[in-house]
């Protein structure tokens, strides 16, 4: 386990006096993050129709540019030409404001990933820029993952403004959905995050990173399994991305939350989505993976040669995030879309528990090793806790289904 | 393995090689005469009965098979059909009989060739092509009149710019592609029961249940063969 000490202050223009390199920094920084997710955003768009048409025996876009690729900014161009219609009976401003609210924290989100850096041997990712220290990643709060929740919080509003201003109740209906299943999602999403906390010591992304130096130490291994499940799955209903998305289930909704939008507001939802795609998995990555970190076991590093290992870092995560990309949409590809009282069913009786069962097994070995106490009897009794504990959740469903049923509610 | 066996079939679907559907430019390379168009922009070969778009039928003297009496419009389930009848001019008139097709106007953002309208027809004015490889720009081109759909001198559809016509394509367009054809109903069997019309005469009846059976049995070629005989 690597302690990482509190990292002094980067890109000191945004503490006290002013630097212009600093500053030219951060300014290329926010340019370079902003350009990269547009142009992952297109990407994944075409990404995701190339690999779904794969799955689906089918082609796929194949026409405009070399595979298809500018497809998307066709796309694109044609959502900008379209007529921009306005409800009459929506919110103007809420109506206007909904898709801001949903692409810009996308796009907020997407900054505190670490991007690259050398983060191997116990290196703490710097790297120097005209002659000033800074990180391959836009911003480093000491607070990162709290940030990366607080931000994926406020992309709700979005969603749940865009179906309650447009004055129609199909898009109502979506976005009641949206919301009671982000806020469902959130609390197993940030349950499975405080193991990852717990096992690296720290907020910070690039403290998460540096914590993952080899294979064992990745978090996905290090705080066993089950809270990387338990976070991909989280996200992917985060997300509203298929078996989870209710929220635009196009046989009962309509088109969901975005039924009345067109033109570029409705471009600006379907950026945000697929932007939001890249960043979870970004995010998955950064946590449970080691993020730029070359795979490393045994003291035996993969190393791409001729590569400096700061650039390596990016290409160790661009690989990375593909394979995320490629399970999302594998998701998508394969699973049938969930009911709605399953999906509640999933959030609050499988996966809340499930979470804070599994955090309080790894505080407990915690506990226990700190404390200097033998590492199974306190398992071995938390074990014991937690199946009573289990056992009590399962007597209380059961009497609420009794309840239900002798009330006569139907599901 | 139950739930999670999907994904394995959708993950072994991505690799596949042979894909159902085939690349196609949309007649692009095709015109250009590419060198790779054979194998990137061939069309694949039609069933017998499929149905494409529209054409207006005339008798081998020239006159207009329509006579304007809206069953078509009126049996058409999309409402894409727009038809007004007119006297004929008795010195000059457009088709034999009284009256005649004036207007006739087929919108194909709503045509959903069903078929209903060849059925209706008293006079297999109007007929299915098999050609489907068509899109338009703009909402007027979708809107097929007269002068697009009524066969030319020759008997043969009129080539529109933005349709793909191969050679010998629109040989494939009219009184054949009946669905009460001879196959479909056995007191009909090897009757002819169309009128001849301009550049194809009368056609031979449409081959019986048994002989469609065994063209089927056959391999695609084959039976794309017999098709080109027909």
């Amino acid at each position: 386990m690597v302690r990482i000490a509190a990292h002094p202050m980067l890109d000191p223009s945004l503490e006290g006096g002013m630097l212009w390199a600093p500053l030219i920094i951060v300014i290329l920084k926010v340019l370079v993050v902003f350009v990269v997710g547009l142009v992952a955003t297109m990407l994944m768009v075409w990404f995701e129709r190339k690999v779904i048409a794969g799955m689906q025996n089918r082609i796929g876009p194949n026409k405009a540019g070399p595979f298809g690729l500018l497809q998307t900014l066709a796309d694109g161009i044609k959502l900008f030409f379209k007529e921009d219609l306005l409800p009459r009976r929506s919110d103007r401003f809420v109506f206007a404001l909904a898709p801001f609210l949903s692409f810009v924290p996308a796009f907020l989100s997407f900054a505190i990933i670490p991007l690259g850096g050398d983060f191997r041997d116990g290196n703490d990712g710097i790297v120097t820029w005209f002659g000033v220290q800074t990180r391959i990643q836009l911003a480093d709060p000491h607070i990162g993952v709290l940030f990366a929740l607080a931000i994926s919080s406020i992309a709700v509003y979005g969603i749940m403004l865009a179906g309650w201003s447009s004055g129609s109740k199909y898009p109502l209906l979506g976005s009641v959905r949206a919301s009671a299943q982000m806020v469902s999602y959130e609390a197993a999403l940030g349950l499975s995050l405080a193991c990852v906390i717990l096992a690296s010591g720290t907020l910070s992304t690039s403290g998460i990173v540096a914590a993952q130096a080899t294979l064992t130490d990745w978090n996905v291994i290090a705080t066993g399994v089950v809270p990387f499940v338990i976070f991909l799955i989280a996200a992917t209903a985060e997300l509203n991305r298929p078996p989870f998305d209710l929220v635009e289930a196009e046989q009962e909704l309509v088109g969901g939350f975005n039924t009345e939008y067109s033109s570029i507001r409705f471009a600006l939802f379907y950026l945000a989505e697929f932007m939001n795609t890249v960043t979870m998995s970004a995010m998955i990555v950064t946590l449970f993976f080691g993020g730029p970190q070359p795979v490393s076991f045994r003291g035996v590093t993969l190393d791409i040669p001729f590569v400096p290992n700061a650039l390596e870092g990016t290409v160790w995560l661009l690989a990375k995030v593909l394979v995320f990309l490629y399970i999302y949409v594998w998701f998508r590809a394969t699973l049938p879309r969930l009911r709605y009282d399953q999906l509640m069913d999933l959030g609050w009786k499988v996966l809340i528990p499930g979470s804070l069962a599994w955090f309080m097994l790894l505080a407990a070995q915690r506990l226990a090793r700190n404390e200097g106490w033998n590492v199974f009897v306190t398992t071995a009794a938390a074990v014991m806790a937690l199946g009573v504990c289990y056992v009590l959740l399962q007597a209380a469903f059961t009497v609420s289904n009794d309840t239900r049923e002798r009330e006569g509610v139907q599901f | 393995m139950g739930y999670l066996g999907g994904f394995l079939v959708t993950f072994r679907q991505h690799g596949r090689k042979n894909r159902v559907t085939t690349q196609y430019s949309g007649g692009r390379l095709f015109k250009r005469k590419k060198r790779n168009a054979k194998s990137m922009d061939e069309k694949i070969y039609k069933p017998e009965r499929l149905h494409g778009r529209h054409v207006l039928n005339r008798y081998e003297d020239g006159m207009e098979k329509c006579i304007g009496c809206e069953l078509c419009a009126a049996v058409c389930p999309a409402k894409c059909i727009h038809v007004r009848g007119a006297d004929n001019d008795p010195d000059n008139p457009t088709s034999p009989g009284e009256r005649f097709g004036w207007i006739y106007e087929i919108n194909y953002l709503r045509c959903i060739h069903c078929d209903l309208c060849v059925e209706a027809c008293p006079t297999e004015a109007i007929t299915e092509t098999k050609l489907f490889e068509f899109s338009f720009t703009n909402r007027k081109d979708a809107i097929y009149t007269k002068n697009e759909l009524l066969v030319g001198d020759d008997g043969k559809p009129r080539h529109l710019p933005w349709e793909d016509w191969r050679p010998g394509e629109d040989q494939h367009t009219s009184a054949w592609m009946r669905a009460t054809a001879a196959a479909g109903d056995a007191s009909f069997v090897g009757v002819v029961s169309w009128a001849g019309e301009r550049g194809y005469g009368v056609r031979p009846a449409e081959a019986t249940q048994a002989q469609a059976d065994a063209s089927e049995a056959a391999s695609p070629e084959a039976e794309a063969e017999a098709e080109v005989k027909h």
